[in-house]
C-alpha cells in the first residue's frame, strides 16, 4: 500500500478542511487506497516521532509527503515535537517519491511570509514569484518532479485528490512555470463564468451579491487573469465565487497577499491597468469599446425581466 | 499594378474629392453624380467603389481615423517622456491638418453635423475607434508612469483633442494670424499642464 504523511507548517488548516470536504473521492475513499501514515489534525494514535525514524530506516517507504502551511527555520514560530517545519522537510526531502505543496503558504509563503518579524518565512520551493523557498531551485524528489505545487487559499480538495489519483496511478502530469499542474492551472475562474455575457458586452456590476453583470471592471475581480478551475470543478458542487457575485480575489497567484484593495479594479483615466490575460491593451481597449457602443439588450436589464 | 492595390488607390482619390465637396458644400448638398463629375468618372463606375453615399460617408470616417490612428500609434510606441509625446502628438495632429485640410473639414463640418448619417454603424466608438484607442493608450500610459493626473477618461479625452479641433477650425475659419505649426509649442504646453500629474 502506498503512504502519505501530512505536515504542517504556518497554517491556518484551511487545506485540511477542504480535504475534508473532499468528494468523488471522498477522504475515506482515498484512505482506503493510501495508507495515511499521519496527520496533525486527524491521527490521535500514531507517533510522528517514531514514523519518521521508521522513514529514515527505510523501515516504511514513503510515497506521499504532503505539506500545509509556510516554512520557517525558527522554532519560536513553528515547533513539531523538537523540530521545525524545515528540519522536518528536509529530513524527509530524499525519501519521499512525491512530496505535494497543499495551499499558497506551502508554495509562495503567503500571508506568514509578509510577516515582518521574521524574514525566513518562505514556500516549498518558492517565495512569492522567486524560486527562493526552502529547496533549491533544481531540487527534485525521487520521482524526477518538483515539489508539485497546488495552490489556492485554501485548494479546491478535488484540485488535490486529482492529482494524488494520476499520480497513485503513475500518470503522468505536466507542471506549468510555478510547477502547478496544467490539467487543474490551465483554466481561469473566467471560464466557465456565468457572467461573461456581461464581460462580453461589457455591461458592469455596482454591487456584490447581484445575478446580473461583471465583476471585472468596478469590483476588482481577478477572474481573467488567475489560474484556478473554480468555474469548472465547482465549490461543494454547486457555486464559485463569481457566480454568488463575489470577485475572485485571485488566492491561487503568487502575488495574492502582496495585492491591495481587493474590491476595487485599480485603473488609470478609466482604463484597468491589468487586463485579461493574452490580449494586448490595445486590443482590449478596442474590443471593450466596440462593444459597449454596440450594446446588447439582453444585459442591460434584470434577468427575470428578459424574454 | 495590381487591381487590388489600383483599386484602393482609386478609391483614396473618390475619399479626397467627396471629402472635400462633403465639407465645402454640406453631406445633403453633394450627390453622388457631383462626385462622380469632379472626377471625371461615370456614377456607375463610382458605384462599384461605393454601393451609396452613405458608405463612402463613413468610409471616409474610417479612413482618417485609421490614418491618424496610426501616427499615434507610432508616438505611442516610442521610448519618450509622456510630456514629448504631447508636443509630437500636436505636431503630428497639425502636419495631418496641413496635409489633409478636407479630413478635419469633414470631420468638423460632416461627421459632427450630420449624426443622422453615421447612426446604423458608425455610431459611438466605430468609425473612430483606431484613434480613440490610441489616445486611450497614450492616457493609460501617462498614469501608470506618474506623469499624468488620474481622472475620467473623457475629461482627459476632450482635454487633448478639443483644443487641437477647435485650433483646426479656426484656421478653416480664416481667423488665425499665424500658421498652425506655429501654436503648437503653446498648445502642447497647455495639454501638458491641463493633464500632469502634482
Amino acid at each position: 500500500m502506498k503512504t502519505l504523511l501530512w505536515l504542517q507548517g504556518l497554517t491556518c488548516n484551511g487545506n485540511t478542511q477542504s480535504l475534508l470536504n473532499a468528494e468523488n473521492p471522498y477522504i475515506y475513499e482515498i484512505f482506503s487506497k493510501i495508507n495515511l501514515l499521519y496527520h496533525p489534525s486527524l491521527s490521535i494514535e500514531n507517533n510522528l516521532n517514531e514514523i519518521i525514524d521508521k522513514i529514515l530506516d527505510k523501515e516504511i517507504k514513503l510515497d506521499f509527503l504532503i505539506v500545509e502551511g509556510a516554512i520557517t527555520k525558527n522554532k519560536n514560530f513553528c515547533k513539531i515535537g523538537n523540530y521545525s517545519i524545515s528540519d522536518l522537510v528536509n529530513k524527509l526531502k530524499d525519501k519521499a517519491e512525491y512530496i505535494i505543496a497543499v495551499g499558497n503558504c506551502a508554495v509562495h509563503g503567503n500571508l506568514p511570509a509578509v510577516y515582518r518579524e521574521n524574514k525566513d518565512i518562505c514556500g516549498l520551493q518558492f517565495k512569492f514569484e522567486e524560486k527562493k523557498g526552502l529547496l533549491p531551485s533544481d531540487f527534485k524528489t525521487k520521482s524526477g518532479y518538483p515539489v508539485i505545487n497546488i495552490t489556492g487559499c485554501p485548494i479546491h480538495p478535488a484540485w488535490f485528490t486529482q492529482v494524488l489519483m494520476a499520480l497513485y496511478y503513475d500518470r503522468k502530469i505536466s507542471l506549468d512555470k510555478f510547477n502547478r499542474p496544467k490539467e487543474i492551472f490551465m483554466y481561469l475562474p473566467h471560464d466557465g463564468c456565468t457572467r461573461n455575457e456581461y464581460f462580453e458586452w461589457k455591461t458592469e456590476a455596482e454591487e456584490f451579491g447581484h445575478k446580473e453583470g461583471c465583476l471585472f471592471y468596478n469590483l476588482g475581480c481577478r477572474g481573467p487573469m488567475t489560474h484556478a478551475p473554480c468555474n469548472k470543478i465547482l465549490w461543494n458542487r454547486i457555486s464559485s465565487k463569481t457566480r454568488a457575485g463575489m470577485p475572485c480575489i485571485g488566492c491561487t497567484e503568487f502575488n495574492f497577499p502582496v495585492r491591495e484593495n481587493f474590491f476595487d479594479t485599480k485603473k488609470n483615466m478609466g482604463i484597468p491597468e491589468d487586463i485579461p490575460l493574452g490580449v494586448s491593451k490595445r486590443a482590449y481597449i478596442m474590443i471593450s469599446g466596440v462593444a459597449k457602443t454596440l450594446k446588447n439588450e439582453r444585459v442591460s436589464k434584470k434577468l427575470e425581466d428578459t424574454e | 499594378m495590381p487591381k487590388a492595390i489600383q483599386k484602393e488607390k482609386k478609391k483614396l482619390e473618390i475619399v479626397k474629392v467627396a471629402c472635400k465637396l462633403f465639407a465645402q458644400q454640406g453631406y445633403y448638398n453633394t450627390t453622388i453624380p457631383d462626385i462622380a463629375k469632379e472626377l471625371g468618372m461615370s456614377v456607375g463606375n463610382l458605384y462599384n467603389y461605393f454601393k451609396s453615399k452613405e458608405e463612402l460617408a463613413k468610409y471616409i470616417m474610417q479612413y482618417s481615423s485609421s490614418l491618424l490612428g496610426e501616427e499615434i500609434k507610432k508616438i505611442n510606441e516610442m521610448n519618450i517622456s509622456t510630456k514629448e509625446k504631447i508636443s509630437l502628438l500636436v505636431r503630428r495632429f497639425i502636419k495631418i491638418a496641413e496635409e489633409n485640410p478636407e479630413l478635419i473639414d469633414y470631420f468638423l463640418r460632416v461627421f459632427l453635423s450630420n449624426r443622422e448619417v453615421f447612426s446604423g454603424g458608425c455610431e459611438g466608438f466605430l468609425c473612430v475607434q483606431e484613434v480613440v484607442t490610441e489616445i486611450m493608450l497614450f492616457l493609460e500610459e501617462g498614469v501608470r508612469k506618474g506623469d499624468l493626473r488620474n481622472q475620467d477618461l473623457f475629461t482627459a479625452f476632450v482635454t487633448v483633442m478639443g483644443p487641437l479641433g477647435g485650433l483646426v477650425f479656426l484656421k478653416g475659419e480664416n481667423m488665425l494670424m499665424k500658421t498652425l505649426i506655429e501654436y503648437a509649442d503653446e498648445l502642447a504646453e497647455n495639454i501638458w499642464r491641463a493633464l500632469k500629474a502634482g
